[in-house]
């Protein structure tokens, strides 16, 4: 248990949103969907770099401002026919709060 | 519990494995993976291959290999039993069982038939000699290509499109080819007989032999017994080493009349494609025959394909209603294209064009003010738009003094001014935006059995930018699949989530008074849980416009530019456009504006072409507070939404003004300012006909004149350069702002999602336009009123967020939580 760390609360990140975590010295992206499941990836689409917190999530998918890619927020990877990886992070939610692991 | 476990799966059965099964079998597995055991049985010893590119084959152009559209491990993946090269011979419909010609059985709970078309053998003495086939498999292609690697002359019957390809492939083996044709012209069913004309004598050009009218007697064998001349009706003869039977196909329908299943010119089923014999029974493509048609084109059978698929998905919406088809034949350099009724009868109107030294002939004919049928050759560009228009069925009155001349004919930026894909190497650019070369698109096309211009677009990113390359792509798409290409349906579906189109969701919300999109999805029975980035901005923008002031606004189902009020760049940094009403400013303005690109270290300042001032590269975070010191109200830079309104310095200070543009221009953007639309609105006021302001490519454009106002709607300066159309003249600035505001209100009231003016005004017709705004005037009242009424609740985006609104937008977590660790 000691190596997760408290990022934020459920509430602070709204449904079907993003919010943005420095951890680790990185820019890690948070997302809530609709069903209040979280999710965690580098903020770096795997095409050209975009932000995925600036993106549209749908369902358990974020989609990349800058050039529409699609990303499984589960798996990190890019919805075929774009193929791609974005890092995911292990993301914990008890009690309403938010935890990443330690890096 | 109904647990879908192999035992308890319902079995599916496919006899015939070509297009149109597999395709059927590909889009259930979309919808519904795991409900059936699938078995299919196919007569030919390959898996599904890509029919339409058997032409190619015979010419060499392409492989076997290179046109399998599903191999072996594609069934294998799917849990599929494929028994290849088994001829399915008998359907038990008591017991429900099919057994093959080896005794193979398989039981089915549902049964789907597709076994196409066999080529019509002239009933001639001779017909079953050695070197006589039909034009159909990859077993008739092996044996032409043997022909031709022995033998030196070959006669085809039948100068239709199959039979053109033949010869084409013959011609190209090295064989001579003789076509014989029992009609007065060629491909008298695609083509009229002018057409016709140029293209045979593009053909004999190429070395290709005709005899028309000519009525095949009997086929003669020579010493070895097998096919050495062809005699006609009238007594010649001509030498035939092999000859090619192309005088048409007939539905393959020998199974499904032994099993009792009532058939008539192809298997007779409904709208859900089950046969009207049997409910348990399918049957779809060409062995099918749907009010009374029997299609022999890949696009509607791949319609069929939706429409089967998703009632074996037991999801029990959509009909199959028929479709309407366009050919282009596949010999390469001869260009043709033709639809509907192209040869047009007493009721009709014919435009024509001809040009015989260059080899183009085009025919329009239209019917009570409508496009019916198109008969283009030589040049065949704008097939795709007439054909689009034909299904359509739109009123042309606005179009009609232009419509010979084609789509493209002005201001198609980024392709280097090309609209011919024919003529493009495989190394030319066709997608600027993206960087993609005809070639990339052509391998794309035939290595993953692409059919539609949204399957490109997926696979190669070719015209999914701008769009501006669409109509090119689609050429490319023909050229390299033939006419068989999926054209976009007429009536296409807003996204993957629905089969809603854009229009029917509109007039459910308003007639339904839906207000939320949660609600609107249930209502509609949307197909994922929370929609999509296509259909989720565009149910946000219908609800808000439709019901403003009920409808609460959705910032989760906006782009991230209307979420936070600012455009994202390539970095993720913001830029930030101020408004200046009509592109006035003050010295304190600009102060402001120094002052805080001074203080943020803002690197770039530009002036754009909007006539305002934009502030490029901020941090998110930073935005909230520039726009606090700025006190500026929002530019809107980043929304579909009103953004600018150009002047010119008009009669205040030009010698040759005659109207006070910059105060009509500051009036227009106040009254219109924070009004969301369908697409970006931008608005010019130029003071005199000298137009400084660039009136005629906005999407509304005033010009002053002496006696008042001139206003003109839906022109285009982006993709594609689209001149502003006269709407109506004016007297007064309040008419102005009246005429104009009706025309918007419209537009957001009607237009689809994304949808500009231009393409709006195109779709509707620019008389319906006027009918609204100009002629119905308590209506255009009205239209005013409400528009009024939407824009007096919207605030100012930018206050609001300075006052806190959305704070979680621009604040990182971390800021907010800290770390603690547990």
């Amino acid at each position: 248990m000691s190596n997760w760390i408290l990022v934020g609360s459920l509430s602070d990140i709204p449904a079907q949103g993003t919010r943005v975590v420095e951890h680790g010295g990185r820019r890690v992206a948070l997302f809530r969907t609709a069903e209040d499941e979280v999710y965690a990836l580098v903020d770096r689409c795997p095409h050209k770099g975009g932000q995925l917190s600036q993106g549209m999530v749908c369902g358990r998918r974020v989609t990349c401002p800058l050039h529409n890619w699609s990303i499984e927020l589960a798996s990190g990877q890019a919805v075929a026919p774009d193929v791609g990886q974005a890092e995911g992070l292990p993301v914990r939610v008890e009690a309403g709060a938010v935890y990443l692991e330690a890096a | 519990m109904a647990l879908m476990t192999p035992d308890t799966r319902s079995k599916l059965v496919l006899v015939g494995n070509g297009m149109a099964g597999v395709r059927a079998l590909e889009e259930l597995l979309k919808l519904a993976p795991d409900l059936y055991d699938i078995t299919v049985f196919g007569e030919e010893p390959h898996p599904n291959y890509n029919r339409i590119l058997l032409s190619p084959v015979l010419a060499g152009e392409q492989t076997v290999d290179e046109i399998v559209l599903n191999r072996p491990d594609w069934y294998a993946e799917h849990g599929i039993a494929l028994h290849m090269g088994k001829k399915v011979v008998r359907i038990d419909r008591s017991r429900r069982f099919v057994e093959a010609e080896d005794g193979t059985r398989a039981g089915y709970d549902r049964l789907l038939i597709a076994t196409g078309s066999r080529p019509f053998m002239l009933p001639v003495p001779g017909a079953q000699l050695p070197g006589v086939v039909g034009f159909r498999d990859i077993a008739d292609v092996g044996t032409m290509l043997e022909a031709a690697a022995d033998y030196q002359h070959a006669v085809v019957i039948g100068g239709g499109l199959l039979g053109l390809e033949a010869a084409n492939g013959l011609m190209k083996r090295g064989m001579a080819v003789t076509v014989v044709h029992l009609g007065t012209w060629l491909m008298e069913r695609q083509l009229d007989e002018p057409a016709a004309r140029l293209m045979q004598k593009n053909l004999e050009a190429k070395g290709m032999k005709f005899l028309l009218q000519r009525q095949t007697a009997e086929l003669v064998a020579g010493a070895g017994g097998r096919v050495a001349a062809v005699r006609f009706k009238d007594g010649d003869s001509i030498p035939a080493d092999l000859v090619v039977m192309a005088a048409g196909i007939r539905p393959n329908t020998a199974l499904a009349e032994s099993s009792g299943l009532h058939c008539e010119r192809g298997i007779v089923v409904g709208d859900t494609l089950q046969t009207v014999t049997d409910p348990r029974v399918y049957a779809l493509g060409e062995c099918a025959n749907h009010r009374g048609i029997a299609y022999g084109l890949v696009a509607p059978l791949f319609e069929q394909a939706k429409v089967c698929a998703n009632h074996l998905a037991e999801l029990g919406y959509g009909r199959y209603t028929g479709s309407l088809t366009s050919t282009k034949l596949k010999v390469t350099g001869i260009e043709l294209f033709s639809a509907g009724d192209f040869m047009g009868g007493e009721e009709a109107d014919t435009i024509t064009y001809a040009d015989p030294i260059a080899g183009i002939y085009k025919k329009l004919v239209l019917k009570d003010d409508r496009l019916v049928g198109a008969c283009l050759y030589g040049d065949t560009v704008d097939g795709s738009w007439y054909f689009q228009l034909l299904r359509e069925g739109r009123k042309l009155t606005d179009l009609r003094d232009h419509l010979m001349f084609g789509q493209d004919h002005c201001g198609n930026l980024g392709h280097q001014g090309q609209n011919r894909a024919a003529a493009m190497s495989d190394t030319a650019e066709v997608c600027g935006c993206n960087g993609v070369c005809k070639g990339d698109i052509v391998k794309a096309i035939k290595s993953h059995g692409l059919f539609t211009v949204e399957d490109v677009r997926k696979f190669t990113k070719a015209s999914a930018s701008c769009g501006s390359c669409t109509g090119l792509v689609e050429q490319i798409l023909m050229a390299t699949v033939g006419g068989d290409y999926s054209a976009t349906p007429k009536e296409k579906p807003m996204c993957g989530c629905t089969d809603h189109t854009h229009l029917e969701v509109r007039a459910a919300i308003r007639d339904q008074h839906l207000t939320g999109i949660p609600e609107t999805m249930a209502f509609l029975e949307w197909r994922t849980p929370n929609g999509c980035p296509t259909c989720r901005p565009a149910l946000n923008y219908y609800l808000i416009s439709t019901w403003p002031g009920e409808a609460v606004d959705d910032p989760q189902s906006r782009f991230i530019n209307e979420r936070a009020h600012a455009n994202i760049q390539k970095d993720g940094t913001f830029s930030v456009v101020p408004r200046m009403w009509g592109g006035i400013t003050t010295p304190a303005e600009l102060k402001k504006i120094a002052v805080v690109a001074e203080k943020y270290a803002i690197p770039t300042v530009k002036v754009t072409g909007g006539q305002r001032i934009d502030l490029l590269g901020v941090k998110k975070a930073d935005l909230p507070a520039i726009w606090r010191d700025l006190d500026m109200p929002s530019g809107h830079a980043y929304g579909k939404a009103m953004r600018t309104v150009k002047t010119c310095v008009g009669s205040e200070w030009c010698r040759f003004g005659t109207q006070a543009s910059m105060e009509m221009g500051i009036k227009l953007e106040k009254a219109l300012y924070k009004m969301w639309a369908p697409h970006k609105v931008k608005l010019a006021v130029s003071g005199c006909p000298r137009n400084c302001a660039e009136v005629a490519i906005k999407d509304v454009g005033i010009i002053g004149v002496d006696s008042g106002w001139e206003i003109y709607v839906a022109g285009n300066g982006g993709i594609k350069t689209e001149v502003a159309q006269f709407l109506v003249k004016v007297k007064s600035p309040e008419e102005v702002l009246e005429y104009s505001g009706a025309f918007l209100q419209l537009y957001r009231e009607e237009a689809i999602y994304l949808e500009r003016t231009v393409h709006y005004v195109a779709r509707v017709g620019l008389d319906y336009v006027k009918r609204k705004v100009l002629e119905d005037a308590a209506g255009r009242r009205e239209l005013y009123e409400r528009l009024l009424f939407a824009l007096q609740i919207e605030q100012d985006p930018w206050l609001e967020r300075v006052n806190g609104k959305q704070a979680h937008e621009f604040t990182p977590l971390l800021a907010a939580a800290g770390m603690a660790l547990v």
